[in-house]
């Protein structure tokens, strides 16, 4: 017998029976329970269950039906991201954070750039025409990130239809990134300095295109939804979480807005030229499941009109024309971007000035790319309002060409600690619909 | 009285910290080969510990009393030990930094939630920072807190030697911190006093170390490209 700690090894529990519920073997689950003493049940859903989105793992305590503790376990989805920018330069480390949150990648970059951003000075110096396209981009974003929220929303209490609905309009804002940055996911699209590219030809057409559609398209969602008797008994006073509770746990977005408070930092403490656009602010005030799914779906159609002016500005305004990259050569990015036939690439031209015209630019281009630039030392601290909440970014500088710390405050992992307080007492199937209504995303959660 | 400014108490400011003056010699911080950069003898000296000096002023402005002021001024009111608590003030990049003692931290984070003209309601979490050259002072806490009454945010940053790595839990005074705190430990092995369940988070319950640290190394094996070896990257040459 081995005497060293084996924490994957089979141990004896300490009390009660345990069922591994592998197949095949319900009976004697049920069999099991009946002649247990103890009422209590104690059941881990996860981390591999379809519902808990990813790999949460809750472990509920069950009497009866009704949850009597929940208990949230994390880190499945761990991968060091934070601590692997610090090895990368400051323009790697968007190809890091974007990865994040995977259904928010543009802002996960956004407010990376943002406190790089910050941390070199330069936030006024951003063209207009790169804010207006992260914007732009952030919008189209917000709408696919609530799609997936909607959709799974759907899933779990058992409406196909709405998952699959939600899942296709969200493959179109997938091509819209795709045209536009290349990927379809994880883009680092967003750079320190501006954006990576420029808009291709015949985006502007096509994001009025998705536009149109998803204004039709969100109509008959909701028509689906609203008012579904099933659906309201699924959501209404469901998972009750009001504005003292959700100011303490540090709950912020659709949450938050479910409650009554209009607090949106695109209105209240805007950054990207937000203050600009006309949009309101969605709330409702039934501090409910029913009440999160009616601020996102409003959100949606805020995102929209927030695009439709981008697009008014991108192809007739003030930022019809001009670069997408900040002018100072010590800081923007030399090499330009271009759409080739075998996918995202150097633009031949750039090749073909630093190869075989201008030895400086070359060298420039060198240093830049190997070396980066340098960022005056210092912390910063910047936040975006994501389709979950406040996404901030904590960025410390040594003054070197790394990151010497770079913190994430994802809205996923601070909302997540709201499932105790949301579900204990509750019934076991409203569970699920209070995880939903929080749409935590693992990989932003455990980074 | 211990309720004045820190730069106000010129004598009594807290021993200055020895720094080493040179943060790093050569252009490229190569250490097992020589530098054929030229720069090879290029010395760096480290900055020194900004502090600010009043009047703070705001995100906007400098030079003027501004909203850094007023929440200085309603802190120092809020809390009288002010002058014994913050060991620094910083302004930098339009943001409010208080450098705070561990020991009067809970008292200060209290006074930031419960006062009607701070009203810091909400906190953002904790970030651990790892500086293993400040000695005595290699662990810090940064706390992000925003008002959303009075729409301003502040930042509160606490220090703790390595080798008594202890801070006081802000849990029962910000409920949120709670995961928080547990990331910070796991992370960077600062030791929340208080904390409910203090475990680790992130990494398995098992685990030796924690990996934030600047003294935990990165890990990865060479990759293998068309003939060549990439080293893992946190054996590359590096331009710090």
């Amino acid at each position: 017998m081995s005497t060293t700690y084996d924490a994957y090894g089979t141990e004896e529990a300490t009390e009660g029976t345990v069922f591994n519920v592998s197949g095949q073997d319900w009976d004697e689950v049920v069999r099991g329970a009946q002649d247990s003493e103890d009422d209590r049940l104690v059941v881990n859903m996860g981390p591999q269950h379809p519902s808990t989105h990813g790999v949460l793992r809750l472990i509920l305590t069950l009497d009866g039906e009704t949850v009597d503790e929940a208990r949230v376990g994390l880190g499945y989805l761990h991968t060091g991201i934070e601590k692997n920018m610090e090895y990368r330069t400051w323009t790697q480390g968007t190809t890091f954070c974007t990865r994040m949150d995977y259904l928010a990648p543009i802002f996960n970059e956004m407010s990376y750039c943002l406190a790089v951003e910050k941390l070199l000075g330069i936030t006024d110096d951003i063209p207009e025409r790169a804010q207006v396209i992260r914007v732009l981009m952030a919008e189209v974003n917000r709408i696919s990130s609530h799609l997936v929220a909607v959709a799974s929303f759907g899933l779990e209490l058992g409406a196909t239809t709405v998952m699959t609905n939600g899942f296709l309009e969200r493959e179109y804002a997938l091509d819209i990134f795709e045209m536009v940055a290349g990927l379809r996911m994880n883009m680092a699209y967003v750079r320190p300095g501006g954006v990576a590219q420029d808009l291709p030809p015949g985006a502007i057409d096509k994001i009025g295109d998705f536009v149109k559609r998803e204004r039709y398209r969100l109509g008959q969602m909701r028509k689906l939804l609203d008012a579904n008797p099933v659906y309201l008994a699924r959501t209404k006073n469901i998972a009750y979480l009001d504005l003292a509770a959700c100011m303490a746990l540090g709950v912020t977005g659709p949450m938050l807005r479910a409650t009554g408070l209009p607090w949106d930092l695109r209105k209240s403490q805007p950054y990207s030229g937000y203050e600009t656009y006309d949009f309101e602010v969605a709330t409702q005030d039934t501090c409910d499941v029913y009440g999160r799914y009616l601020v996102r779906m409003d959100e949606m159609f805020e995102s929209l009109k927030i695009i439709e002016q981008c697009l008014d500005r991108l192809s007739s305004g003030s930022a019809r024309s001009g670069p997408v990259m900040i002018q100072d050569k010590k800081i923007g990015w030399p090499a330009q971007l271009a759409l080739g036939p075998d996918g995202m690439g150097n633009s031949p031209d750039h090749i073909a000035h630093i190869m075989g015209q201008s030895m400086e630019a070359l060298i420039h281009h060198f240093k830049l790319v190997t070396e980066g630039f340098r960022v005056p030392a210092g912390q910063v601290y910047a936040a975006v309002e994501s389709p979950r909440g406040e996404l901030g970014c904590h960025l410390v500088s040594d003054g070197s060409t790394r990151p010497y710390r770079a913190h994430f405050r994802d809205p996923s992992f601070t909302n997540l600690q709201a499932i105790p307080a949301a579900v204990e007492g509750g019934m076991v199937a409203d569970v699920i619909a209070a995880v939903a209504s929080i749409d935590p995303v693992m990989g932003g959660v455990d980074r | 009285m211990s309720s004045q400014h820190p730069e106000e108490r010129a004598g009594q400011v807290p021993a200055q910290r020895e720094e080493p003056p040179i943060v790093r010699h050569g252009m490229f911080g190569a250490r097992t080969s020589g530098d054929t950069s030229g720069f090879g003898r290029l010395v760096v000296r480290q900055s020194p510990k900004v502090g600010a000096e009043r009047p703070y002023g705001g995100p906007r402005t400098t030079g003027a009393v501004g909203e850094f002021d007023e929440i200085a001024d309603q802190l120092e009111r809020a809390y009288p030990d002010f002058g014994e608590a913050v060991e620094r003030v910083v302004i930098d990049r339009g943001e409010l930094t208080f450098v705070v003692r561990r020991d009067h931290l809970l008292g200060v984070v209290t006074a930031l939630r419960d006062d009607p003209k701070l009203r810091f309601e909400m906190c953002l979490g904790v970030s651990g920072v790892h500086y293993p050259t400040e000695t005595g002072t290699e662990l810090h806490a940064v706390y992000p807190f925003l008002s959303i009454t009075h729409n301003r945010r502040v930042r509160i940053e606490v220090t703790c030697p390595d080798a008594d790595p202890h801070i006081p839990s802000i849990v029962s005074i910000y409920p949120t911190d709670d995961w928080h705190e547990r990331e910070t430990y796991d992370f960077f092995g600062i030791i929340f006093d208080g904390h409910p369940a203090l475990t680790r988070i992130m990494m398995p319950d098992d685990w030796l170390g924690h990996p934030q640290r600047k003294d935990y190394p990165l890990g990865g094996i060479p990759v293998e490209y068309r003939g060549a070896k990439v080293p893992p990257p946190d054996e590359r040459r590096s331009y710090a």
